[in-house]
Order: structure tokens, then C-alpha cells, then sequence
């Protein structure tokens, strides 16, 4: 007996992808992860254009990480121009960030991931079934972006986040309010915890090459060497080699390859390879769910988030607290433009975001390329999903078994497809 | 998602008819969609008053049956042009969502080069992937309503679709962000040594950019009665180039009518 799966446009997942499934008698015949999404070509509509409109145009790559984006552009910017962004600048970029992570991680967690563990399409039907947690989720997300607001003018496409600095600064008495609310998500993201564990995963493991920066001192996010769990090591500028993009025909969006045949992005890779670098409460957390590096089940990539939520918001505190206790300096560097190439690795919520550029003497693009976490991810996805099928299929799960497992996997590992194929 | 919508809404004491509604997106970055998920504050209250039918970035569920189409992005090739005809003849009203879709957006960029075969060579090398010149969504099937910004404020969005929903007409404004900056009593970008296109730009986000000390890029498109070479005369009073000009007015599309004429001269890649 021949099932043949075709899930056109998988949903609860930002973009268009497609998985195409064939079994004959309990066999694979062929698993493959097709990404459909139409190009926009940042790289090429960027050529040309002064050096300002790179982050502004390319945070329009992805709304759901616009933030990431528009930091990983004004680093590649300020790295080429010889801009080292002050301390508090880069405070309250990575409070910011951080923010990003949170609502992101958050908007998978519950909006994403959880209908499945309650077996309903979305949110909304739990609006009735579960109301104090859909309040719950939506209160904590409000508090990310609102001080996303807060610190980058708006929560999508930030408008006050600049090369050398940020047009205005935060009002302290508003930042002062966020510590508070900061302390309130405590208990929230304890009770996040807790449900979480009322989750069952699937058991699901393939031998996996994880890739991330490498914190010095702290848990990554904004710069630092290229790490992966098969001990390659490179620097920022490497990048290149550390992502080897290609073209493939399944694909509108390239590929990626290090070591192996693929290698993962993403909250799990981060914590494989910087566990020692969390908060203590965070750790604590992700020992709770047995995360303990490496592990290579991809849906614990879920659990991963969980933990950074707990990091994030606990990190963030703490800075706001620093920059409470310091003077305001002037928010903006000058820059000076010339002819040079940067490069800007940021950890954006679902893995490492390469953006490069070259400038000619007057300050205009004459190269971009941009290297996105699910572009990244692509290659490896396509891999679990035959290993996933294979495993499921010889168990002699059925179609709609295997179906809803397959469009879990690929949801654990929160593409962002649109911005994949930018 | 039926049963979690049905208590009834109603607007000063009428029980209001809540309106089959589907999102669909196109080439974008999808952030005018979570937008809507942005909402936590008022999100339950905004899905009470519609009933939300498809909506893929959030929910499994899908159906065709509905009344008003939310089209986000821009359309760049074969199967979009189909697939939006296809949603144009099932619904009532059709709103292009956001700036990509009014305009074309940063999309349209693209536009610009001369040479398309460059642009798909530039980022796929030797493996070029389908695409044809950006278009805006009333480029190819008719459009009832403009929903402006990029991204689009979810507070104009509710309004327009409570408007919608209570059967009352929309009205953008015609006067431009230049008059919401002053109500909102900021400084003039120009005076801070910052370019700003809000003299020519439709309001509407409440002096969003402007307020937070950024300049505005015009994403709404122009307001009524644009002066361009008054426009032009301000960035030189400045001493901004007709470059810095040019980039803003070119990055969304709203302007394309202007950029034609003014773009002569400048490099295309």
C-alpha cells in the first residue's frame, strides 16, 4: 500500500513551505521539505543605495524579526565604517534584543506550538477552553513589545535604531516601570514552565552539528566566534565558510553545510553550546527537562526557547538596572563612511543572522549578502523529516499520525520562511 | 474557531453582524499579519468582532467562505497573479494590507535595475529562480480598500475594520504627517539635521517615525496635493543631496509617479 502526505503551505509557521511524503508498505519513498516562498532580493536591490538604507530596508526582510535584522545591518555597517557602538548602546541594544527573543520565543511557545499539545488548529479555541493562559500569553508578549516600543520607537521595523547609536533614548521613568513588570513575568514564565512539562515531546533523536556564537564570558547575541559541536571555530568575518550556502531545486531559499551533509541553528544550538553561560535559574530550568548538551532531539529546540525566555527576562533586568544606575551619554556616534566590508553576526531568535556588506569611498553599497538562520536550518530539516518518516512509518504510525508529527517537526524548529529566502 | 467567537458583539446596544474574514499573504515579510497577532492587548476583542476563517501564519484551519480578503505584500510572479484572482472572485471587499501590497513596497526596488537577469544572477548565480517586475495588488485584480504603513498601525487597522464590520465607509486623510507631527508638538526633523518626507505624506500613523526623532520615508504614500519641488526645495535648504532624497521617495513605492521623472541620472547599480 502506497500513502502519499502533501501539506501545502504548512501552517502556524511564517512563510510558505510544503512537505511531500510517500510510504509503500510501512518504506519511505521520499520525505522532502519544499520551500516555495517567492524571492524579494534584498542582496541585489540593496546594490547601489548609501550606506543609511541598509538596516532600514533590510529590517523589511522579516517582520517577526525586524529587530535582529536591523542589528545585524547597523553591525555590519559600523564594523566596515570602524564604529565600536559605547556601552550604553550596546545595552540597550541587547535590551532590546532580548525583547525580540522574548516575544518571538513567546509567539511560538504558545501561539505556534501549544494547539498541537491541546490538539486544537490555533489559539483562538482556547481563548474559551483556557483562558487564564491565553491571558497569560498575551500579557507577557504585550510586556516584550511594549518595551520593544520602548527602546526602539516601534516594535516592528524600529524606527530609533541608528548606525553609532539611537536617535532618542528610553525616558527613565518608563524604563524604571519595566523592571517592574520584568519581575512580574517572573511568576508567568515559572507557570510557562510548568505547563510545558504537562507536554509530551516525541522521543525523536538524529546525530546532529549545532552551530552558534560563542560567548566569551556571557550567553551570545550580538558578535562573537563561530562555534559548532564538531569544534569548528572561526572567526565573525569567517563567516563564509562557516555557512557554505548553495542552491538547491526544492528550494527558493539556499542551502547550508559545515561538517556534515547539515547542521542546526537556533535556541538549541545556542544552549549546546554555551549551556555553562546561562542564568543560574535558567539552567536550572532547561536541567529540568533533561536539556543537557548536547542533545539532539530537534522539538527540544522548543524547550530551548522556554529556557532563553527565563535568561532573557532575567538578563534584563539586571541591565535596566545598570542603565538606571548610569548618566544618559549622547545617544549617536558620527559616522564617517569609507571603503571597507563589514560583517555582523547576530543571535536572532531562531539562530545566527550574517549580514554583510562592501562599501565603495563614498559610502555606497556595491556587495550585500545577507545569511539567514532558516536558510541555515533548511538542509537539516530535510534530513529529520526522512530519518522522522523512516522511524515512524516502519512503527506503523498512521498517515494522520506521521502528517501531524511531520508538521510538529518542522514547527519545532520555528522557521522563518519568508525571511529564509529574503 | 466558531465556538470561541460566538458571544455576540454589539455597538451601542445593535448586535453587530461579525464579517467572514481571511488573511493572505504574498511576498512580504508577513509583519503586517503579525500585527494583528501584535495586538495582545486588544487581540480578543478584535476577534470577537470578526470571525477570522484563514489565517496561515496562526491557525490550521482554512476556508474558503468568506467575506473580506486581507491581501499583505506584493505580487512577483505567475502562480500569485492566479492564486489572487482566485481570493479577488470569492470575496466581498478586498483590502491591499500594508505598504507592499498598496505599493509594491522595498519589493519594488527590484524595479529599479534595468537589468533583471543581473538582479536574479546577483543572489542565485547560475541558478535562477521564477520571477517577473514587482507589481501592487490593484496592478492585477481591483482593490476596494487601502490599508497604509509599513508596517500597518494596528490601531488604524481596527478602526478601519470596525468600520468595516458596523457597514461605515473609510476615509483616509489627505493632509500630510507634517500636521500629526506638529499636533504632537515635536521638533522638526529638519532643525534636528534629519531628511523627513513628512510634508508630502499621507497621515494616518500618527507621526509614528517622526516622533520617535526618526525621518519619515514616506511608506503611507503622498498626501493630497503633493508639492515635489517645494519638497525638493526644503532637503536643499538642508543641505541634502537629491540622492537622500531619491532613496526616500523611491523605498516603498507610493511615490513612483514622482520617481520616474526625478531618478534620471542616478546610477542603477
Amino acid at each position: 500500500m502506497t500513502i502519499t502526505i502533501a501539506i501545502h503551505h504548512v501552517a502556524r509557521v511564517e512563510g510558505h513551505g510544503t512537505i511531500k511524503i510517500a510510504i509503500q508498505d510501512g518504506e519511505l519513498l521520499d520525505a522532502r521539505w519544499e520551500v516555495v516562498e517567492t524571492p524579494r532580493f534584498f542582496e541585489a536591490l540593496l546594490v547601489g543605495k548609501r550606506w543609511e538604507n541598509a538596516p532600514y530596508i533590510t529590517s523589511r526582510i522579516c517582520g517577526i524579526c525586524s529587530i535582529g535584522h536591523t542589528l545585524a545591518s547597523i553591525r555590519a555597517v559600523e564594523n566596515a565604517f570602524g564604529i565600536s557602538p559605547t556601552v550604553q548602546t550596546s545595552k540597550l541594544r541587547l535590551l532590546l534584543k532580548h525583547m525580540e527573543t522574548l516575544q518571538s520565543h513567546l509567539l511560538h511557545l504558545y501561539f505556534l506550538v501549544a494547539p498541537d499539545f491541546f490538539n486544537k488548529g490555533s489559539i483562538v479555541p482556547l481563548v474559551e477552553s483556557h483562558p487564564d493562559i491565553v491571558t497569560m500569553a498575551a500579557g507577557m508578549k504585550l510586556l516584550a513589545n511594549d518595551l520593544c516600543d520602548c527602546i526602539g520607537g516601534r516594535r516592528l521595523h524600529p524606527t530609533r535604531t541608528v548606525v553609532g547609536g539611537f536617535t532618542m533614548l528610553p525616558d527613565k521613568k518608563e524604563l524604571s516601570r519595566f523592571r517592574g513588570r520584568l519581575n512580574d513575568v517572573t511568576a508567568d514564565l515559572v507557570k510557562t514552565v510548568e505547563l510545558f512539562g504537562t507536554f509530551t515531546l516525541p522521543s525523536f533523536e538524529r546525530e546532529t552539528e549545532y552551530v552558534s556564537l560563542r560567548g566569551e564570558d556571557c550567553y551570545p547575541f550580538i558578535g562573537g566566534d563561530l562555534v559548532s559541536t564538531d569544534g569548528v571555530r572561526r572567526r565573525e568575518d569567517e563567516y563564509v565558510q562557516m555557512t557554505n550556502e548553495y542552491g538547491v531545486e526544492q528550494s527558493t531559499s539556499k542551502w547550508c553545510r559545515l561538517s556534515r551533509g547539515s547542521f542546526a541553528v537556533g535556541a538549541l544550538a545556542r544552549i549546546n553550546n554555551n549551556a555553562a553561560f546561562l542564568h543560574p535559574a535558567a539552567r536550572d530550568v532547561a536541567t529540568g527537562f533533561g536539556l543537557a548538551p548536547v542533545v539532539c532531539n530537534p522539538f527540544m529546540n522548543t524547550i530551548a526557547q522556554l529556557v532563553e525566555c527565563v535568561h532573557v527576562v532575567l538578563e534584563s533586568i539586571t541591565l535596566i538596572e545598570e542603565l538606571l544606575d548610569s548618566r544618559w551619554e549622547a545617544p549617536r556616534q558620527a559616522v564617517e563612511p569609507r571603503e571597507a566590508r563589514g560583517i555582523g553576526a547576530v543571535e536572532v531568535p531562531r539562530g545566527i543572522l550574517y549580514h554583510c556588506y562592501e562599501f565603495d569611498s563614498g559610502g555606497k553599497i556595491v556587495k550585500a549578502d545577507c545569511v539567514i538562520p532558516t536558510g541555515q536550518n533548511h538542509a537539516n530539516i530535510q534530513h529529520d523529516l526522512e530519518a522522522l518518516v523512516t522511524r515512524y512509518a516502519a512503527e506503523g504510525k498512521s498517515d494522520a499520525e506521521i502528517t501531524k508529527l511531520a508538521e510538529m517537526l518542522v514547527r519545532a524548529y520555528d522557521p522563518c520562511i519568508s525571511c529564509s529566502v529574503h | 474557531m466558531g465556538a470561541a467567537q460566538a458571544k455576540t458583539k454589539t455597538y451601542l446596544g445593535v448586535p453587530v453582524r461579525r464579517p467572514k474574514v481571511a488573511f493572505f499573504d504574498f511576498s512580504s515579510c508577513e509583519g503586517c499579519q503579525l500585527q494583528i497577532v501584535n495586538n495582545e492587548a486588544t487581540l480578543l476583542d478584535f476577534l470577537s468582532l470578526v470571525e477570522v476563517v484563514s489565517f496561515r501564519e496562526a491557525m490550521s484551519e482554512r476556508s474558503d467562505e468568506y467575506e473580506i480578503a486581507f491581501i499583505e505584500g506584493s505580487i512577483t510572479r505567475g502562480d500569485e497573479v492566479h492564486r489572487l484572482r482566485a481570493i479577488r472572485e470569492k470575496a466581498d471587499i478586498l483590502v491591499a494590507f500594508g505598504s507592499c501590497a498598496c505599493f509594491g513596497g522595498v519589493n519594488q526596488l527590484k524595479n529599479r535595475f534595468a537589468d533583471q537577469g543581473w538582479v536574479t544572477r546577483t543572489v542565485y548565480g547560475e541558478h535562477p529562480v521564477e520571477t517577473s517586475a514587482v507589481q501592487p495588488v490593484d496592478r492585477v485584480v481591483p482593490v476596494d480598500l487601502r490599508i497604509y504603513g509599513c508596517p500597518v498601525k494596528k490601531e488604524e487597522v481596527e478602526k478601519i475594520v470596525t468600520n468595516l464590520a458596523l457597514g461605515k465607509s473609510v476615509v483616509h486623510p489627505e493632509y500630510p504627517v507634517c500636521t500629526e507631527c506638529k499636533a504632537r508638538e515635536n521638533i522638526c526633523l529638519f532643525d534636528l539635521g534629519e531628511p523627513c518626507l513628512g510634508p508630502i505624506t499621507r497621515a494616518g500613523c500618527d507621526a509614528w517615525c517622526p516622533t520617535g526623532r526618526a525621518g519619515c520615508w514616506g511608506c503611507r504614500g503622498p498626501a493630497g496635493d503633493v508639492n515635489i519641488s517645494q519638497m525638493e526645495a526644503i532637503m536643499t535648504d538642508y543641505g541634502f543631496s537629491h540622492e537622500e532624497m531619491l532613496d526616500r521617495l523611491e523605498c516603498f513605492g507610493g511615490f513612483s509617479a514622482y520617481t520616474g521623472s526625478l531618478g534620471k541620472g542616478v546610477r542603477r547599480k
